[in-house]
């Protein structure tokens, strides 16, 4: 479920760090802006086109982009992060987790009215990225008539749509549970899909929203570190369910 | 020289236990040094690097090492299998031939069921059985089924 995914980025070290070693600052700055942030699909082209760094501009991430642009106000020739809240969509690979190795530093720069230092970084950070068909194991964390929400703890934007659970199944209103009406010779037997009980499941799709701000016509708030209830995650898993060994790990073991 | 995804997605594939190495390292080189842990920049790094190493540690990789994994994948030369389902067993130590028809591609066609019981020999003799079913191997003592099970 983990991937290393190579990037590159021109890192920033103001100078009150210089008396660091420029690998920590680089490391802590890398940290800084990946770790925990999701991204969309799409292509580690940035190693071509740092460019492409520059957030709010997803369009260009699932594409080739030759040309390296100033952005209007920087001096700088590298594209600096601009981090506008947690769940940022950054660019398009999965749920950054944490910088791996540095394979790469080319010169560092000073840029005249900017006393800090620009480094273009060479790295590979450890990305949560499961593959398609992939069977992972995680807890349910509630129900809703949507599906099955599932939960790994890291990441929480797993989702069984009620399709994809096994079949027949139910939406218990009452109980806001779904529940699997498995058929035996005596009959139905109702079993329930419970908050906190762990599941396997199959990946079968994933979905990449943007959520970077739109800009002053949007009516969303900004400063909100939590996912906000109308506000669609960057990076979501679909599940299924409907294979045999599939679904609550207690449906599927023998004592 | 045009943007591309490297060549061999597949190679740059990390196993669980990679990660829990790479988590379990930087808890300890960052306990070390000890002033910038809580600086609110570090916050991110923090909550996803805990997490993730709560979550990883209750799965089999927890007491996998270096030379399990490699005798591991030695073993696995002759079963013909994909690096993504190699990589699945590694991570899931499946104990049941149902989960092996799981992980592994049209499993129906690829293997006969004593290629199955053979797979399943191998990686349950290898790799260490993870915490959580040792947990579960003595919970089940004395929890009583009143479920009937899905055959």
């Amino acid at each position: 479920m983990f991937v290393l995914v190579e990037m590159v980025d021109t890192v920033r070290i103001p100078p009150w760090q210089f008396e660091r070693k420029l690998n920590d600052s680089i490391a802590e700055e890398l940290n800084k802006k990946l770790a925990n942030k999701s991204s969309s699909t799409g292509v580690p082209c940035l190693r071509q086109c740092p460019s492409a760094f520059k957030m709010g501009i997803p369009a260009l991430w699932r594409g080739r982009c030759e040309s390296q642009e100033r952005l209007p106000g920087e001096l700088g020739l590298g594209v600096t992060w601009r981090v506008h809240g947690h769940t940022q969509v950054v660019y398009n690979v999965g749920l950054c987790i944490c910088l791996f190795d540095i394979t790469k530093l080319e010169d560092a720069y000073v840029f005249p009215g900017d006393g800090a230092s620009h480094t273009k970084v060479h790295f590979r950070y450890v990305v949560f990225h499961p593959f398609l068909d992939e069977i992972l194991i995680g807890k349910i964390k509630g129900c809703s008539p949507e599906g099955v929400h599932v939960s790994l703890g890291f990441f929480d934007d797993i989702l069984i749509p009620p399709e994809s659970l096994q079949q027949p199944a139910k939406f218990d209103e009452a109980e806001q549970v779904w529940v699997w009406e498995y058929e035996t010779e005596e009959g139905a037997h109702d079993l329930y899909m419970d908050i906190g009980e762990e599941v396997r499941f199959r990946v079968v799709d994933e979905s990449f929203v943007d959520t970077s701000p739109t800009g002053p016509s949007s009516a969303e708030a900004t400063s909100s570190s939590e996912e906000l209830p109308k506000k669609a995650a960057p990076y979501t898993l679909m599940g299924s369910i409907s294979e045999p060994g599939l679904g609550l790990l207690s449906w599927w073991t023998s004592s | 020289m045009d943007g591309r995804l490297p060549k061999d997605a597949n190679a740059a594939l990390l196993s669980n236990y990679e990660v829990f190495q790479l988590l379990t390292d930087l808890k300890e080189q960052r306990k070390e040094s000890g002033k910038n842990k809580h600086s609110s920049g570090q916050q991110n790094l923090n909550t996803i690097t805990y997490e993730t190493l709560k979550y990883i540690s209750k799965t089999p990789c927890r007491h996998q090492s270096p030379e399990i994994v490699r005798e591991f994948l030695t073993a696995m030369k002759s079963h013909k299998l994909t690096k993504a389902e190699k990589l699945q067993l590694l991570n899931h130590r499946p104990v049941t031939a149902v989960e092996i028809q799981l992980m592994v591609e049209e499993s129906e066609e690829r293997l006969t069921e004593e290629q199955i019981e053979a797979l399943l020999h191998t990686v349950t003799s290898i790799l260490p059985p993870g915490p959580e079913a040792e947990q579960q191997q003595s919970a089940s003592d004395d929890v009583a089924m009143d479920e009937e099970d899905p055959a």
